[in-house]
């Protein structure tokens, strides 16, 4: 059992990371990896989204949307799945909301650091594609859990890599036209073919 | 007339969402390692940009500010959902290899960022051509892509094959790291890199 939860936390942060082989979250991803400083507080803020967004939209799904799930209330028949992607924006723009409001009362200087990244987050696509995904392959509640912290930690992993790359490049001539922007793109590209090292492994 | 053709154009060359606005990245990356699965995207793009603008633009002297984004977010998730349904139903396959990238159109920053920033301040027929431009050039990009991709890929265009391969007897070696989906990065940093040659203005000074 522990062995199955390992494996599927590795394969969510190396094998099928969120940015380097799904690029989700890329608009994030590209605009917000100038330093590393600010690129940790938002890898920080994906994970812990990810982590409370995934497992609750896994319950909504079970026991209300999926087909045949709302027998407990008399309707065997009804199968509510079309309305899943507006349910989960909505509870993630919701959850995101709660989570504000917790870190602002309770853990100050966590929620200043987050700051402007945590409402970001509402239309971030790896969150979104992060219940997506778990829906898909149609996780159990444990299994979701597992993969709301492993792809969340996954894509921080990612951002705060490239965001070193970036820091370091400051000091490289590049091209004019490509300066910014087009080279974050190819050097992304690189990382994402070093990442498809990973994809070779058996789990 | 013309104010509208403007309106229409800029986005796709002088002011692509894609290149200069750095916006709606990842499915462009992720879907356009075949021409149809690109065309298909980018129609529902188009559509849901378009409409969304519209729909927003409508009621943006009724909106409150406070609970504007939640506003958004409904509609765009509402018109996302009928785009999906629609794929579903009338190309079956090609939804089946879209996967998760249809739903993802909700939270694709083209479509939220317009409406942001064009259909909240501008009356409803120049937002809804705002957002057909706007669609239009995403899916200039994304076309663009999937025709480097798929022909020196796989030697083919939409699925007939226009390069003979080597593998079924004809000449040309396909250039397997094009179907792989880092490629796509390289290719949109070098379609960067001619824009900006072509248009020094968009440099960046960094």
């Amino acid at each position: 059992m522990f062995e199955h939860y390992l494996s599927l936390f590795v394969k969510s942060v190396f094998i099928e990371n969120m940015a380097l082989a799904f690029f989700l979250g890329m608009c994030t991803f590209m605009a917000i990896s100038k330093k590393v400083d600010t690129a940790f507080g938002l890898g920080i803020a994906v994970i812990f989204v990810q982590l409370i967004t995934v497992p609750v939209n896994n319950l909504i799904y079970t026991h209300v949307l999926q087909e045949g799930a709302l027998a407990w209330a008399g309707l065997p028949d009804v199968d509510l799945t079309f309305l899943g992607l507006i349910t989960y924006i909505g509870v993630i723009a919701a959850m995101v909301q709660i989570l504000e409001m917790i870190l602002d009362r309770f853990v100050p200087s966590l929620y200043n650091s987050l700051g402007i990244f945590l409402p970001l987050i509402t239309v971030n696509c790896a969150i979104l594609g992060g219940s997506l995904f778990m829906v898909e392959r149609s996780y159990n509640f444990g299994e979701s859990v597992v993969y709301g912290f492993g792809s969340g930690f996954g894509w921080a992993l990612a951002i705060v890599l490239l965001a070193g790359i970036r820091e370091k490049m400051k000091y490289s001539n590049v091209p004019k036209g490509l300066r910014g922007l087009g080279i974050t793109f190819i050097t992304a590209g690189l990382m994402a073919i070093a990442f498809m090292l990973f994809s070779g492994i058996q789990l | 007339m013309k104010k509208y053709r403007e309106i229409l154009l800029d986005p796709i060359f002088n002011n692509n969402p894609i290149a200069l606005q750095i916006l709606g990245i990842c499915s462009a990356l992720a879907v356009t390692s075949k021409m149809d699965t690109a065309i298909v995207m980018s129609l529902a793009v188009i559509l849901v940009t378009a409409f969304s603008n519209l729909f927003v633009s409508l009621i943006r002297n009724h909106v409150p500010s406070s609970i504007r984004i939640l506003v958004e977010m409904t509609i765009i998730a509402s018109l996302v959902i009928i785009a999906d349904q629609f794929i579903r139903a009338f190309a079956y396959d090609v939804s089946k290899q879209l996967s998760v990238y249809v739903g993802l159109i909700i939270t694709n920053c083209i479509v939220m960022g317009r409406t942001e920033a064009y259909a909240l301040k501008n009356p409803p027929i120049a937002s809804f051509i705002d957002g057909i431009g706007n669609g239009l050039g995403y899916t200039f990009i994304l076309i663009l892509l999937a025709f480097v991709r798929e022909l020196f890929g796989s030697g083919k265009l939409l699925g007939y094959s226009i390069l003979p391969l080597s593998t079924d007897g004809g000449w040309y070696v396909a250039n397997g790291m094009l179907l792989m989906p880092p490629s796509a990065f390289f290719l949109i940093g070098f379609i960067i890199w001619i824009i900006r040659t072509l248009k020094p203005e968009q440099m960046e000074e960094a």
